[in-house]
Formats: C-alpha cells, structure tokens, sequence
C-alpha cells in the first residue's frame, strides 16, 4: 500500500501546476466551511448563551397548559402546595442541575404618578435567580446589582419612555387571581438591559413584594428556570425530568406539569436551526466542489495515462490494484487539500478571534464574535472532503481498471 | 514438449460490416530457451501473433497453448495473473513508467504484481541492472536516460520475474542500428543465461538474422 501511495504522490508531483490548482481549490472551499462554522457556532452558541445566562435558563418547568397561555400570564395556572413540592424533589434528585429559581410572573400597570403604562414583571428569590440566571446581573445598567424587597428593576425602554430613573418612585398595580386590584410602591432599584426574546423586557421585583401585591395566602410559583452544570446535558436532564414529572396527573386525571427547554421558549432557536441549515448546505457546496474538481482530474489523468495503464495491466497488474492506484491518488489530492485547507482555516478563525469582531443583534450592540471551531468539526469536515475525493475517483479508476491493455497500448 | 503451440489459430477484427481477416489458420510451435524471430512487412499479423501469444487478446478460432495453458479460455483477471508470472514484455516505446526511477522500473513487476520480499526483489533487480549495464543509472529517471539506455531496462524489468517467455514487439524500431544490436545481444546472452524464451517482431532484416529461429507472415499466414 505504501508503494501504491508513493507512486500517486509522484503522479501528482508530476503534474504539479493542476495538483496545486486542484489542491487549493479544495482548501478553499474547507476554509470557508470552517470559517462559516465558527463565526456562525460562535453567533449561534453567544445569543444561546445571551437567552439562556440572561432570563430564560436551560429548562422551565410549569403547570399544564402554563406556557400555550404565556401571553396572559395566568395566575389560576400557578404551582403550589403539594405540586410545588413534587417538582423541587424531582430537582433535587436530578444530580446535574446546577441551580433552579422559582418566579411569579404577572402583567400589572406601571404608574410614575404622572402616566400609566403595562408591564410584566417577575417575582424572584435574588440568589436563586443570580444563580440560575448568571449573566442577569450584568444587565443591571444603574443601580445596586440585587433585588431588594420594594425596589423595581425597570426594563431600560420602560424606563426610558416613562423617564424613571434610580431612585424614583413608581406604583405598581395588579390584579390577583379572584379579580381584586392592588397596588404597592416601589421604589426603582436599577435599570435593567433588554435583551432579544421573550422576557427580555420584564422587570423584577422581590418574590414577597409579589406575593403581596397578588394577595397571595401561601406561595404560588408561575414558573421554575433550571440551570444545569453543563449545558451538553440539556437533552438527557430533559428526558429525566420529564419522566419524573410527566407521571404526575392532575385531579382531572391529565397530566400536571410541563417541562421544556430554551429551544421551545425561545423563538431564537428557529434562526439556531436556519444556521445549522446553512451550515448543511455550505457542506453540500464544499461536497460539490471537492467532487467535481477531483472527478475532473482524475479523468483527465486516466485520459492522460491511458498507454502507462496498459504498461501496467500488460505487465501483469490485477484491476484491483489499479483501481487502488487511482483511489489513492484521488484520496491524497483529498487530503493534501483537507490539510492545506485545515490549517488556512485555523489560522483565519485565529486571526478573527484576535481581531475582535463586533455585531449589532436587534437592541443588542457590540456584541463581541469569538470565532472557533473544534477539533470534532476539523476531523469531520477533512473526512467528508477525503470521502468525497475517493468517491469521486471511483469512476476513473474503475474504467482505468476495465481497460484492454491492447487497446491501451495502441493509444496516442 | 512445447512452450508454445498454435493450431488453426486465426484473428478476425470486425467492424460492422467490415471483416479484415489478420492471421489465416497459423499452425506452429516454440520449444522452450529458443529465440524467435516474426518478420514481415507492416500489417502481416506480427503484432497481433504476439498480442495473442501474450494473452492481450484472443484468437478468434483455433487453439493456443502457453506453457501449457489454453491462452484463448483465460478471463481478463486470469489473463493478467498468467502474465504476470510467465511472460515478459518489451515494448517499442519501451513503455517505461516515467514518475520511477530505473530501479524502480526493473522492480515494478516483483513489486506490484509477485509482491517479492524485499531482499530478494533488491538481489533480482541488482543482477539484472548488471547484466543490462545499468547499474550506475539506477537512481535515474527514464527521461534523463537514453533511448538504447530506456530499452536496457525495459530488457531488465521483462526478466526480473524470470519468466518462461519474452515477447518483444519491434523492440529495436526506435534505436539505431548499434543501440540495436546491443539490445539484441543483451537478450541473446539473458537468453542463454536464463533460458528464457524470446519471440521478437521486427521487419529490419539485419535485425533479422540474430534470430535462431524465423517465421515469416505475410497477410496473416506463415510463409516458411
């Protein structure tokens, strides 16, 4: 085999300025997939990251039928008493939860005394949320980075539009459950960043200070954002509350709770999978270039070699080993291409990532891009492009090996 | 016995409705260690005999028999393998593989197709670079050597599997006469070294007669 791959490094030496060509025309399209790869996966994986670390966390659990009705927010689809307890046990058994907050979530008016507008506002335990949702303290633009029992963070826009600012007081008024109004100041503790999504323009009080607006008797908790230890576990951490909580039956004898996670809350996840749609095709691209610049060579070197061929089976070759002779030419303009392409494209993410790209993502500016790729990607893309080339040898190399010598040896 | 034996043996080349007839019948035989000459003018059949011979192709009636072995029964798979471990070839053009060295050459056959262990592949091919006087071109390539130079080692690389029978077509048309008859003279003395069985084709009389043994063709029959 070493010598069938020597004698194909020689024929690809010995035509060196189409090796070359065809060499970078497969390195150019591996770069652009991995350069694709990475500043998309590195976009894909930060707004993930920004959904997730800022208000959504990895999984929610709520009461059936909780998350169809989110827009009204309901207070009669809250989780209490007994159900309560059965979820935070099941959290509790599930070793790769990290951390998890309870929340009130609810619509309510917000008075500055001189206007009146709507907002949505979640009632939270400030360690636990800090905890489950890290990155939320980072969006407190002013004011102390906590949630103290009467202050308000208000979303940047509410505040902007109803020109509040830390320190000021405000009415918050909200109907309860059973329809009675109540209303309790507040005094604005911070300004909240927005951020893209769904919940990405609540604001947050302390989880008593709901309760006492709702005239809650015991406490009831609207939704439950879980944060797991690695965020790869998403899927298994899913199953395992779901079997745990799905065999839960309400008194109507259906099911109580509901378990979902980012990718069913947030309506990024669609432009997640456009972005991996893109990555596919941008494959079949690469696919089709490695396919048909290898194909075009190795036809033409069978066309070019036609007399060497029948040198070679009048001599004694058996078609296998000349059909391996193409292939491993094939495979190693594959591979030299893969290579060359490879460490190109290392080098470019490498540069991309020390430049610092910066972004605009809706209200969201500045957002920094640091592109990588992994060594998962390289490995897949090089095997794909050495696949493809050894595929796309088969057909010359078969009809190489299908020759007549004496027909090859009358060629010119 | 017979190293070779031809019965009736005829080539028909069709093509639609057209039938050239290129060997009539031909009846002979080659005792093995001979050496053989075909003469005749272009398009007597000499090319296609030894294609036939050398189970490039197949008779379209009669028998041909190689050390042996029915030749006109052999599929393209049993075909190359019977080649490969009894008939060497030399070619006009001598058909070297320009991206291996002159060793490399010789070595080919034992390589790629006996799969010889190395040492013994390295002693074979040594002996017959010496016996052709190539020793020192070894580490050349086939362009940086002559053409006398070239059919030198192609002698070498149709011996180096010590085979029961070379054929050579024309193997001396593009050299000079000099170049020539060193060629002919190397494979005069492999011959009567290895015993090997040597049919060549040529139309150059001088060439000719080195040759023990001459059969001459004419429009695809044996004329003495």
């Amino acid at each position: 085999m070493l010598n069938i791959l020597k004698i194909a490094v020689r024929n690809l030496m010995r035509y060196k300025r189409r090796t070359l060509l065809t060499t970078s025309l497969v390195a150019i399209g591996v770069v652009f997939v991995l350069v694709f790869i990475s500043v998309s996966g590195s976009f894909k994986n930060m707004m993930i990251g920004q959904i997730t670390d800022s208000f959504l966390g990895h999984i929610q659990v709520h009461k059936k039928g909780y998350v169809v009705s989110l827009d009204s927010l309901p207070l009669t689809l809250n989780l209490g008493g007994k159900s309560l307890g059965k979820v935070e046990k099941a959290i509790s058994e599930t070793p790769e939860i990290e951390a998890y907050s309870k929340r009130i979530k609810f619509g309510g008016m917000f008075s500055n005394f001189v206007e009146t507008t709507n907002v949505r506002l979640n009632g939270v335990y400030p360690e636990d949320e800090f905890k489950t949702v890290p990155l939320f303290l980072s969006r407190i633009r002013e004011g102390e980075k906590t949630i103290k029992p009467g202050e308000i963070l208000v979303p940047e826009l509410l505040a902007k539009g109803m020109k509040v600012k830390v320190g000021d007081t405000v009415v918050i008024i909200a109907t309860n459950r059973d329809g009675s109004v109540n209303g309790k100041q507040f005094q604005v503790g911070g300004i909240l960043e927005s951020v893209s999504g769904p919940g990405g323009r609540d604001g947050y009080i302390h989880i008593d200070d709901a309760a006492e607006i709702l005239r809650m008797d015991s406490m009831e908790i609207s939704e439950i954002a879980i944060r797991l230890k690695g965020f790869g576990e998403l899927q298994g951490v899913f199953e395992e509350l779901k079997g745990k909580l799905g065999s839960e039956l309400n008194k109507q004898g259906k099911p109580a709770f509901e378990v979902h996670t980012w990718e069913k809350l947030s309506p990024f996840y669609n432009i997640a999978k456009m972005i991996d749609i893109m990555t596919f095709f941008i494959k079949l691209m690469l696919i089709a270039i490695v396919l048909v610049s290898i194909m075009n060579v190795m036809v033409t070197a069978v066309y070019e070699r036609i007399r060497e061929i029948g040198t070679i089976a009048a001599i004694g070759t058996l078609p296998g080993k000349i059909v391996a002779m193409f292939l491993i030419e094939g495979f190693s303009l594959g591979l030299f291409g893969a290579v060359v392409g490879d460490v190109l494209g290392i080098a470019i993410i490498y540069i991309l990532s020390v430049v610092k790209l910066t972004f605009n993502f809706g209200r969201q500016k500045g957002i920094l891009l640091s592109p990588s790729v992994s060594l998962q990607d390289i490995l897949t893309i090089s095997i794909i492009v050495i696949i493809i080339s050894v595929l796309a040898s088969l057909q010359p190399a078969y009809k190489a090996s299908r020759m007549k010598p004496i027909d090859a040896l009358r060629h010119i | 016995m017979s190293l070779i034996t031809a019965s009736n043996l005829s080539k028909v080349y069709a093509k639609e409705e057209l039938k050239v007839e290129a060997l009539k019948g031909l009846n002979f035989e080659i005792k093995p260690a001979s050496f053989v000459s075909f003469v005749g003018p272009s398009g007597s059949g000499k090319t296609t005999l030894l294609n036939l011979i050398g189970c490039l192709d197949k008779p379209t009636s009669g028998t041909l028999t190689v050390d042996g072995t029915d030749v006109s029964s052999l599929n393209t798979r049993t075909a190359a393998a019977f080649r490969g471990r009894k008939i060497g070839f030399i070619f006009q053009d001598f058909n070297l593989i320009p991206v291996l060295t002159v060793y490399e050459n010789v070595g080919y056959p034992l390589l790629m197709v006996q799969n010889t262990p190395a040492a013994e592949r390295k002693k074979r091919i040594d002996v017959l670079l010496e016996a052709v006087g190539m020793t020192e071109k070894k580490d050349k390539y086939p362009d940086q050597i002559s053409g006398g130079q070239k059919q030198r080692v192609a002698v070498a690389r149709a011996l180096v599997t010590n085979p029961k029978l070379v054929l050579a077509d024309e193997p001396t048309a593009n050299l000079d006469h000099k170049t020539a008859y060193m060629v002919i003279d190397i494979m005069k003395k492999m011959k009567n070294e290895l015993g090997t069985t040597f049919i060549f084709s040529t139309h150059d009389q001088k060439i000719v007669g080195e040759a023990e043994i001459i059969y001459s063709l004419e429009d695809g029959e044996l004329t003495r």
